[in-house]
């Protein structure tokens, strides 16, 4: 980020706690003051209290750890999925003009349906089981993916599929020892970008198609208004998010590192 | 028989929705092993001449035949070592060496085989972990080298392959290949813009012209360098400093320049 005044790490600390401070305070204000009723939103030490709480008592069936265990879980099958699939169809849809004219119709007119309107399908069709929460990451965290990977690898410098075809590559080994760590690069950024939105829509689907995760123990606490509990969920949401953001964000490091060399 | 043969060979671009002829009726026979160089001042097509004998460009009118056969694309029977050497910057330079013979199916064993005595031929032993952003230009382009040698390719193309490298090093390779091309002949196709290096290495040089690309003249350099024995001087200097050697430089650099007076005045 380039922004006209620098900051020392020293002050940077003091920023963010004036922020949170701030923050905190406000909120202590909301309920103090009785902006909002201290039944629809909980103080701030309730909910840190509750959050431990939650570690130790089940709430509707689970603990807070296996609550955020099963959403997690759920989490990786549906990324690991949109990996699976996205990288290998970019790399097809940039080594192939005609899969790119057969895939990006159907690609872009789907794309731009958000991840939870597919919350109707993914209840009908697999009910409360794990395929619809995976359905719904699927779908937040495939576009980025596929995107990237495809640009990624159409920005490929051109002497290296020379090469590569002088060398007697074919089509796949084209793909798979050129054109994907050419595209590494880039296919992490892209990763980065759908770990969000997958994480984002996984809590979305568990509000309505899931019997466990946070997005259900959420829901639950809202039905028998304890807002403390919809509190921690959020504020797990928030944490386990940036923990993935902080783990991505390393690997594209990584990936820059190995793209300089 | 690996001979190159241009057949009234064409090559039109378009540019600007107008199309400029780049390569105007080329005919040349490459003889087998025969060391042809290509001179020519910047944009006189000699790059694109060696793109479409590689495959990896079509002649717009007429045909190039190797060994026969007409070129349709790229492919390992002609290996190509391009002036930005191209290495695989993520595998290592065994990686590197070992890709084309992957692509021809040989064992993991018939591989090494191959590599390692042109591993010690090109001066990388040692090396073989390395990747290629760990070397220095002139290692890289050995790696490049060994990987069109590794192939025993009939037909060997090199596109400005010392253009990229510091005086000394072009040096030092230039006499590398002359004695790797001596030893073991190839039909080679080398594009240059380098006078001298062109006489010393080739048994012919084409001289072209620009706009459109033109064969302006062959001279025969085999015929002098046999009858003057420069095969004798182990030095490229020595070689340099032959009456015979600057004879030749000076009449090429003369038809070079005739040409470029009369585009450019």
């Amino acid at each position: 980020m380039n922004h006209v005044d620098r900051l020392e790490t020293s002050q940077l600390i003091l920023l963010s706690g004036l922020g949170f401070t701030c923050f905190i305070g406000i909120w202590y204000g909301a309920v103090y003051f009785g902006w909002a009723p201290k039944i629809f939103l909980p103080m701030p030490h309730e909910v840190i209290i509750k959050i431990i709480n939650l570690m130790n008592e089940p709430f509707s069936g689970y603990t807070l750890l296996m609550h955020v265990a099963s959403s997690f879980q759920r989490y990786l099958y549906g990324f690991l999925l949109a990996i699976a699939i996205g990288v290998p169809l970019g790399l097809l849809m940039a080594l192939s003009n005609f899969a790119n004219k057969v895939i990006t119709p159907i690609f872009d007119s789907v794309r731009f349906v958000a991840p939870i309107a597919w919350v109707p399908f993914a209840a009908l069709w697999f009910g409360t089981g794990i395929g619809g929460p995976i359905l719904i990451i699927f779908m937040g965290a495939f576009p980025p993916v596929l995107i990237n990977t495809y640009r990624g690898a159409i920005q490929v410098d051109k002497k290296f599929i020379e090469a590569a075809k002088m060398l007697g590559a074919g089509k796949i080994r084209l793909m798979i020892e050129v054109l994907f760590p050419a595209a590494i690069p880039s296919i992490v950024a892209g990763l980065r970008i759908s770990a969000g939105l997958g994480w984002q829509s996984l809590v979305g689907a568990e509000l309505i198609v899931a019997s466990s995760g946070v997005g259900y123990m959420m829901v639950k606490g809202q039905a028998s208004i304890q807002t403390d509990i919809v509190m921690s969920g959020m504020i797990a949401i928030g944490l386990i998010g940036l923990f993935i953001d902080v783990l991505l964000r390393q690997a594209e490091k990584l990936a820059v590192n190995y793209r300089e060399n | 028989m690996a001979d190159i043969i241009f057949e009234s060979v064409e090559r039109s671009f378009k540019q600007g929705g107008k199309e400029f002829l780049a390569v105007g009726g080329i005919n040349l026979t490459v003889a087998d092993r025969e060391f042809v160089a290509i001179v020519g001042p910047s944009g006189c097509g000699k790059t694109t001449c060696m793109r479409m004998v590689a495959g990896l460009e079509m002649p717009t009118k007429g045909r190039i035949t190797v060994a026969g056969k007409e070129v349709k694309g790229p492919g390992p029977d002609r290996a190509v070592v391009f002036q930005q050497f191209a290495l695989f910057p993520w595998k290592t330079v065994y990686e590197n060496i070992e890709f084309g013979l992957k692509s021809m199916n040989f064992s993991s064993t018939q591989r090494n085989e191959k590599i390692i005595p042109l591993i010690a031929l090109m001066g990388l032993e040692g090396y073989e972990k390395a990747f290629p952003h760990q070397l220095s230009g002139g290692m890289q382009q050995r790696v490049a080298i060994a990987r069109a040698y590794v192939l025993e390719p009939e037909v060997l193309l090199m596109d400005e392959p010392f253009g990229a490298l510091d005086a000394q090093t072009r040096v030092v390779m230039q006499e590398e290949l002359v004695r790797l091309a001596r030893k073991n002949p190839k039909t080679v196709l080398f594009i240059t813009h380098a006078v001298e290096e062109a006489v010393y290495l080739a048994d012919r040089v084409v001289v072209m012209s620009r706009r459109p690309g033109l064969i302006r003249d062959v001279i025969d350099i085999k015929s002098v360098r046999e009858k003057e024995g420069w095969d004798n001087h182990p030095r490229i200097e020595d070689v340099m400093d032959l009456s015979s050697f600057v004879h030749l430089r000076s009449h090429i650099w003369r038809l070079l320049r005739e040409q470029n007076l009369g585009v450019d005045h």
